[in-house]
């Protein structure tokens, strides 16, 4: 190094980058999301806290989508046990499963793993049931159509506006187990609905019970709309404006 | 908790970086952070804290720059306020987020021995 002038010395380079961190997950989902448009799956992102009641509302969707013979499919994902996958293959949806570990969310290559070598592409629905948990899963793009938020009326009102990433992303919030409403002194889905006014500026919820069937109608009128809509079909819009409640 | 995953991510492209230019190491990274990412700033910071160690990255400084959630109406541009219902009360539309959801490596600063 020369002492007089300083040349040899290193140099800071500064670079400007501008890029999503994410950017290696966004890459890989949109990769999955070319792959569903083109064999016409609709893939789903089925997200909600523990016990919002995401599984049992996929076992009961297996039973309605039954009579118009939809093949319905999903991925499971659970820090551990497969007991998620499990119920739904009782159920008679086929499904994998994928054990996180200690990852509190899917990511894009999770999904990319799981469905490589298997057969999804007849599948008119793929439901990925993600892992319980109202913060992670938000940030992660897997490639699906639709994401799904189901919230339990038994988790109270403020809910949305105490997890506004997760439900700024919904494209439709499922309030799920109405049947318990009655139990329930100080929450009404219409209490739920104006939280989410307050952080998903096209608020869209349906209230629905697994448990006793009511408002399974107007999830299925959404499913098989939005399915038909991402196919090209023509189609009159689902049953409703923003919020449904009833067969 | 899914801050790691983050940090995973920065320090690989960091390094790319790094290894593209010949640099010996990272004196700094800048990303933005908006309210609406999903991801903590203070958890961030101690995850890098933790992981950068023995990477190209180790002494690093991460700089992180907040962004604050605001909603505007996509007609006339008004100002949401923060908490009340996501519509524009004179358009009768939906509020658009013109900034708050950042997840961005903005800037890397390295030290690139001259050769």
């Amino acid at each position: 190094m020369c002492e007089t002038c300083g040349c040899g010395d290193p140099k800071l380079v500064p670079v400007d980058v501008h890029e999503r961190i994410l950017e290696g997950n966004d890459r890989t989902a949109r990769h999955n999301r070319r792959h569903f448009e083109e064999d016409r799956v609709f893939a789903i992102n089925l997200m909600g806290s523990p016990g919002s009641g995401k599984t049992a509302l996929l076992e009961a969707t297996a039973g309605a989508l039954r009579t118009p013979g939809r093949r319905l499919g999903a991925i499971s994902g659970d820090l551990a046990t497969d007991r998620d996958a499990e119920r739904l293959r009782r159920a008679g949806i086929p499904s994998l499963s994928i054990t996180t570990g200690q990852a509190c969310h899917l990511d894009a290559e999770m999904i990319h793993e799981a469905l490589h070598g298997a057969p999804w592409k007849e599948l008119d629905y793929l439901f990925i049931e993600n892992v319980g948990n109202l913060v992670c899963p938000a940030v992660y793009d897997l490639g699906q159509r639709a994401n799904v938020v189901a919230l339990s009326v038994t988790e109270g009102v403020d809910k949305p506006l105490k997890y506004p990433v997760m439900f700024r992303k919904a494209d439709l919030v499922v309030v799920t187990k109405i049947d318990l409403l009655p139990h329930l002194e100080d929450v009404s889905v219409a209490e739920i609905e104006d939280a989410l006014a307050r952080v998903m500026p096209s608020p869209k919820l349906i209230a629905l019970s697994a448990r006793t069937g009511e408002g399974m109608g107007a999830w299925t009128r959404w499913l098989e709309a939005t399915a038909d809509a991402g196919r090209g079909n023509d189609v009159a819009s689902a049953s409703g404006g923003p919020h449904e409640v009833g067969p | 908790m899914h801050e790691y995953s983050i940090v995973q991510a920065l320090l690989e492209r960091a390094t790319a970086e790094a290894q593209g230019r010949g640099a010996s190491y990272v004196v700094s990274l800048r990303v933005r952070l908006g309210e609406l990412s999903g991801v903590d700033a203070d958890l961030l910071a101690k995850a890098f804290d933790t992981f950068r160690e023995r990477s190209v990255c180790d002494g690093a400084t991460l700089a992180i720059v907040r962004s604050p959630a605001v909603y505007r109406c996509p007609r006339c541009g008004e100002r949401i306020e923060r908490g009340a219902i996501l519509r524009c009360t004179s358009c009768a539309v939906p509020a658009r987020l013109v900034e708050g959801d950042e997840l961005v490596l903005e800037r890397i600063e390295m030290e690139v021995p001259d050769v």
